[in-house]
């Protein structure tokens, strides 16, 4: 086991099959499975949260989605839909959505319920409220799930390899099968410095979006 | 999909089997091995912020990586069950090792100091006053941490130990539903059965959690 895979500048041309290349389509798993995850659970989420209606189903989403298993998902899909995007697409965004979802709601639920009075009474209207005041001050909390969703989705996103697609995944499911060590241990540590450089990435968004009278 | 099940039933016992020790197993190891780190972190609270960080590379370590690796640092064979053990093991003290310490260090620092002035030794105080005031959040990762591994065990059926999840691998190599149907609905309704385990241990062992909302 050595490094050699991972310093070989062969490995970092841009030819099919190069790191940057299968970073960049391992990239475009997780940018897409947490985009529409987001499109999908921040709406339910914010509604949860800002009526209280439905808190059970916020509360669970968190642990049902976690015990979904996303390799069995993906074969599921595979099987019913063909090889291609979507059915990657659906098994990462299943596991993007309960983090978010739960978080989103955790954030408003968070809230002093005597500042969105106060909103109220100072004539704001209901979007008025979520918009400028609920959602800033629901942003820490709902963040922070956000990232730890990208953490997850970032590792989990190498099982698209294990069904002929693209991805870090195909590092460690190619190196696996001819027995390279070295390029196994490439694709972890790539998928590991993306993980970790990514919620880097998000950190300092955080810093830069929750306004400085959260902090 | 009965035919498959009066089929197959030795083949899907056998994976539930497997993927209830695979799944447990590190449970158990990765809270004992986690209690004595996280009690580090409170400790010595400049250990606190290593101890974070620590945890959360470890755990973004994709499975997949960590199961094909450790035989080659462990000298196993590569389909030995020790494999996925130890890697789920390590992503449970990774996720309990954190709880833990938070745990910790959400108990009211009045009610530590009034155990002191009982005359309660470190250790004591530990277990007796500490421990049991921070359950709830430690039971609350202990949840996380099991849910998280009955789903992972199945990634291991790519290096051929899975449980449930050679019932994927199988069901995707002939194009056939059924298989990888049952394996998810078996994994979820394991990851159910010990989530709600949990939740009964601890409103059994921490019953004035229940009574929070009157006295407050």
């Amino acid at each position: 086991m050595n490094l050699n895979y991972l310093f070989d500048p062969a490995h970092w041309n841009l030819e099919d099959g190069s790191i940057p290349l299968l970073i960049l389509s391992h990239l475009w798993y997780v940018v897409l499975a947490l985009i529409i995850g987001t499109i999908i659970a921040l709406p339910i989420g914010l509604y949860i949260g800002h009526t209280g209606r439905g808190s059970f189903l916020a509360i669970n989403a968190g642990n049902a989605g976690r015990s979904l298993p996303t390799l069995g998902l993906l074969m599921l899909m595979v099987t019913l839909l063909g090889l291609g995007l979507t059915p990657v697409l659906i098994a990462l965004t299943v596991l993007v959505i309960p983090p978010i979802l739960t978080s989103a709601y955790a954030g408003m639920r968070s809230l002093d319920p005597r500042v969105v009075d106060a909103a109220r009474g100072m004539g704001m209207r209901p979007w008025q409220v979520l918009t400028k005041v609920e959602l800033p001050m629901a942003l820490p909390v709902l963040i922070s799930g956000f990232r730890s969703a990208a953490l997850q989705v970032v590792a989990t996103a190498t099982v698209a390899a294990a069904v002929g697609l693209n991805g870090l995944g195909r590092l460690l499911i190619d190196g696996l099968a001819v027995n390279d060590y070295s390029r196994v241990l490439a694709g972890a540590i790539v998928v590991a410095v993306l993980a970790v450089l990514l919620d880097l990435v998000l950190a300092l968004a955080q810093r830069w979006i929750v306004s400085p009278g959260l902090r | 999909m009965s035919s498959y099940l009066s089929n197959n039933w030795d083949t899907i016992l056998t994976a539930l089997r497997q993927h209830i020790w695979l799944a447990l197993v590190p449970v158990v190891l990765g809270f004992v091995i986690a209690l004595p780190i996280g009690y580090l972190g409170v400790r010595f609270p400049r250990l606190y912020h290593p101890l974070v960080n620590v945890c959360g590379v470890l755990y973004s370590i994709p499975s997949l990586a960590l199961f094909v690796f450790l035989p080659v640092l462990l000298g196993t064979k590569i389909l030995s069950p020790l494999n996925i053990v130890v890697a789920l093991t390590i992503y449970t003290v990774a996720l309990l090792s954190r709880t833990v310490a938070d745990g910790l260090r959400s108990v009211d620092p009045l009610v530590v100091e009034s155990a002191t002035a009982m005359g309660y030794r470190r250790l004591r105080r530990l277990v007796d006053v500490q421990l049991p005031v921070a359950l709830p959040v430690i039971l609350a990762g202990l949840r996380v941490a099991t849910v998280a591994n009955i789903s992972l065990v199945s990634v291991g059926a790519l290096i051929g130990v899975g449980g449930l999840g050679q019932l994927f691998t199988r069901g995707f190599q002939l194009f056939y539903l059924e298989p990888i149907i049952v394996g998810i609905v078996l994994s979820v309704a394991l990851a159910g059965i010990a989530d709600l385990t949990i939740v009964l241990i601890q409103r059994w062992i921490t019953p004035w959690t229940r009574f929070q909302g009157r006295t407050a």
